[in-house]
């Protein structure tokens, strides 16, 4: 059968289960959004506000769905509008393919009108990338670029695509399997076993590779039959329920007390699918002083790249866990159960008096009113490390965060992406004042697509968490961080069709959640916080458990 | 800083590849000494031999790192016990006139050869290692050099247990 390139492309996503592709259409991918539209009956396109919000918007849809993520841009300004996305989703390994368009291959290479190199400037933020000359090549490269987005270690791959290629016509085959690597043997694990069977204070670090791996239940079968707390990395935060017993909740900067305490403590530290990010460990010969490190992780350059010396099992989360349970006696150690539960009960901040309009009282009453499902999107910065530390996570994936980059105004687009994923259903947002600035164009977006979004905005006036560090290490110099905008949040959400109130009590939050909420369109609820409010425990950049502030 | 270390790759043989991997050394903060590619028996192939400098785990790193990339069919560390490594230079050199005994004789004592001599200047080649090579420059220097260039070391594993065959990827 003679396809063209844009029918190609189209045929291939509709045979990738792609259901839902979000971007923007301009010049070089006319031919795209043609084929696009003549075939809208498989697949639903979602157009944003600007580039940036696709790309987020794909990497929502990924983490809540699962699937990997599609976005469609036009070449030049189309194309590097993608890049904060595309390098959010590969810090945080977000299986995405990026399709962008590109001037005709006469031109390509001379400046064109709307040209990038965007190969040359993704290249450090892709796990590969492709430019296509040639349409003959089209199809074996889609085919591969889905496998190497989705297999091993998951990320981002962007396909840039001649306007030629769109528009010339081959034959297509239409069930090519390509697989990029062979799966993962199960490594040696006598060594972790044994370590295992040697140890008194085990302790699970868990992190975003066992979402990926969906490796949840054996993480928590392990929990049970070696009576071993968990800590969990920020990308991993959703993978056990925060209602099990020993789960410890967060470990890092902002972690909760028990957590950092007893992984310090801890004499078997089993880290499964974590890279022991600077922000989660602090000093690292600290981090490990007293323990053995047991580094379970499907990337190989990740075993022994942050944390030295430890026993290295390289491979799947979820098939290494199920081989170590079937081969692991059940261990309990009740004065480390004793000392965990001391810790759960001491040393974490006081609880704030049940009516102060607080973060921990906002989230905390959003929580309770809506279901374990929701999917929970949030911007960067001070919010979102209380939603960490306080949002009750149940059930997997349903976390919406950017972990790796650290991305202001990843909120909106996400929060779009993770409610086309979840079937429209309701999607809460938290986000700040400043985040939510930065792409606040999106809810246009919502707008349009009557995404039932619930905008929690933690309005303080100032950039919260620059201002806590400014205030705590810079002596309250605040350096272009009190904003002193005058921007009404709510008149903003009319003037873009949606609706808002504005709340600075609990008992006026509790009135607008229990209240009608608009089932067809965004709402922001301007929670008006204080600006000194700030996030504890912290353990400040490069220091250990010992230096944890705790108000 | 550490010690100067080989790896060996092969990679695919198409234009953005030796960006990938020199992208790779920039963005991890690890300096390329030389880098020498050419295409295999297989021209859908080529293989590099890339020297740098770096500790334990700067090797381990370079290593993984790069067979992570797409490209990269696989590279391994070419340790220096178990590995042959030469380097090919090309060096012209300034001559008094007719013929100059010293720069021959220099140039015999390190099995150099001679490969173009004109008014004023000899040009010549030699194949050694590494370590050889730069202290025959070393010792040019008072001749006056006029220009050189140099390959960048190749790499092959002694014996033929640890080979880098083509044919384990086509």
């Amino acid at each position: 059968m003679m396809l063209s390139g844009a029918q190609i492309l189209v045929e291939e996503l509709v045979r990738h289960d792609v259901k839902t592709v979000f971007g923007y259409p301009g010049g070089a991918v006319l031919d795209i959004y043609d084929e696009l539209y003549k075939n809208s009956h498989r697949i639903e396109h979602i157009i944003t506000a600007h580039e940036q919000g696709a790309a987020h918007a794909a990497d929502g849809y990924a983490r809540a769905t699962g699937c990997t993520g599609v976005v469609i841009a036009t070449s030049g300004p189309g194309a590097t509008n993608l890049v904060t996305g595309i390098a959010n989703a590969y810090l945080d390994s977000v299986p995405l393919v990026a399709i962008t368009g590109n001037v005709a291959v006469p031109l390509l290479g001379r400046d064109s009108f709307q040209e990038v190199d965007i190969v040359g400037i993704t290249q450090p933020i892709v796990k590969h990338s492709y430019i296509v000359r040639d349409v003959r090549d089209l199809e074996f490269i889609i085919n591969e670029a889905f496998a190497l987005a989705s297999e091993g270690r998951k990320g981002p791959v962007l396909i840039d695509i001649s306007k030629t290629v769109q528009r010339e016509k081959c034959e297509y085959v239409g069930n090519l399997k390509v697989s990029a690597s062979a799966p993962p043997a199960l490594p040696e694990l006598s060594e972790a076993l044994e370590a295992i069977a040697r140890c008194g204070k085990p302790y699970i670090y868990c992190g975003g590779g066992v979402l990926a791996s969906h490796a949840e239940e054996e993480v928590l079968r392990l929990s049970k039959l070696l009576s071993a707390p968990i800590g969990l990395s920020m990308m991993g935060l959703s993978a056990i329920p925060s209602s099990y017993e020993l789960n410890l909740g967060m470990t890092g900067m902002h972690g909760k007390y028990a957590a950092s305490v007893a992984q310090s403590e801890a004499d078997l530290l089993i880290a499964v699918g974590v890279r022991f990010s600077d922000r989660a460990t602090g000093n690292i010969a600290e981090y490990t002083k007293n323990c053995t490190v047991v580094h379970i992780d499907i990337d190989d350059a990740e075993l022994g790249k942050n944390v030295p010396s430890v026993i290295d099992v390289c491979g799947d989360a979820k098939a290494i866990l199920t081989e170590m349970l079937a081969r692991l006696k059940p261990f309990r150690n009740e004065e480390w159960i004793a000392r965990v539960e001391e810790l759960k009960k001491g040393g974490e901040p006081a609880d704030d008096d049940a009516s102060a309009f607080t973060p921990r009282n906002i989230i905390r009453c959003v929580a309770s009113r809506v279901g374990k499902d929701t999917v929970v999107a949030t911007d960067v910065g001070q919010h979102q490390m209380w939603v960490m530390q306080h949002y009750p996570f149940e059930k997997p994936g349903v976390l919406l965060t950017s972990g790796g980059l650290g991305t202001m105004g990843y909120g909106m687009g996400a929060a779009i992406g993770g409610c086309a994923g979840c079937g429209w259903k309701r999607t809460v947002l938290f986000t700040g004042d400043g985040s939510f600035g930065m792409n606040l164009n999106e809810l246009a977006t919502a707008v349009s697509q009557k995404a039932p979004l619930l905008i929690v905005l933690f309005n303080n006036g100032v950039l919260g968490m620059v201002r806590q560090w400014q205030s705590l290490f810079y002596e309250r110099r605040y350096s272009s961080t009190t904003l002193g905008r005058k921007t009404d949040f709510v008149k903003l959400a009319e003037a873009f069709g949606a609706a808002g109130k504005t709340v600075s009590t609990i008992a006026e939050l509790c009135d607008v959640l229990d209240g009608p909420l608009p089932d067809d369109g965004p709402f922001i609820v301007n929670c008006l916080i204080d600006k000194d409010e700030m996030v504890f425990p912290m353990i400040p950049s490069g220091g250990s458990v010992r230096d944890m502030v705790l108000k | 800083m550490g010690e100067r270390f080989t790896v060996g790759l092969i990679v695919s043989n198409h234009f953005g590849v030796l960006n990938r991997i020199s992208g790779l050394y920039g963005k991890r903060g690890f300096n390329i000494d030389s880098l020498a590619v050419g295409v295999t028996e297989d021209p859908r192939f080529s293989r590099m031999t890339i020297v740098s400098t770096g500790d334990e785990y700067i090797r381990s790193q370079v290593v993984k790192q790069l067979n992570k990339l797409h490209d990269v069919k696989k590279a391994v560390l070419l340790e220096d016990g178990q590995s042959i490594s030469l380097e090919h230079l090309m060096i012209k050199l300034k001559t008094n006139g007719s013929g100059n005994a010293e720069i021959v004789a220099h140039l015999n004592s390190y099995g150099g050869k001679v490969l173009d001599i004109g008014d004023g200047y000899v040009t010549a080649d030699l194949t050694a290692s590494t370590d050889r090579i730069n202290e025959f420059i070393e010792k040019c220097i008072p001749f006056g050099i006029l220009e050189l260039c140099r390959s960048g070391s190749l790499s092959l594993s002694k014996g033929t247990d640890n080979i880098l065959s083509i044919q384990d990827f086509q």
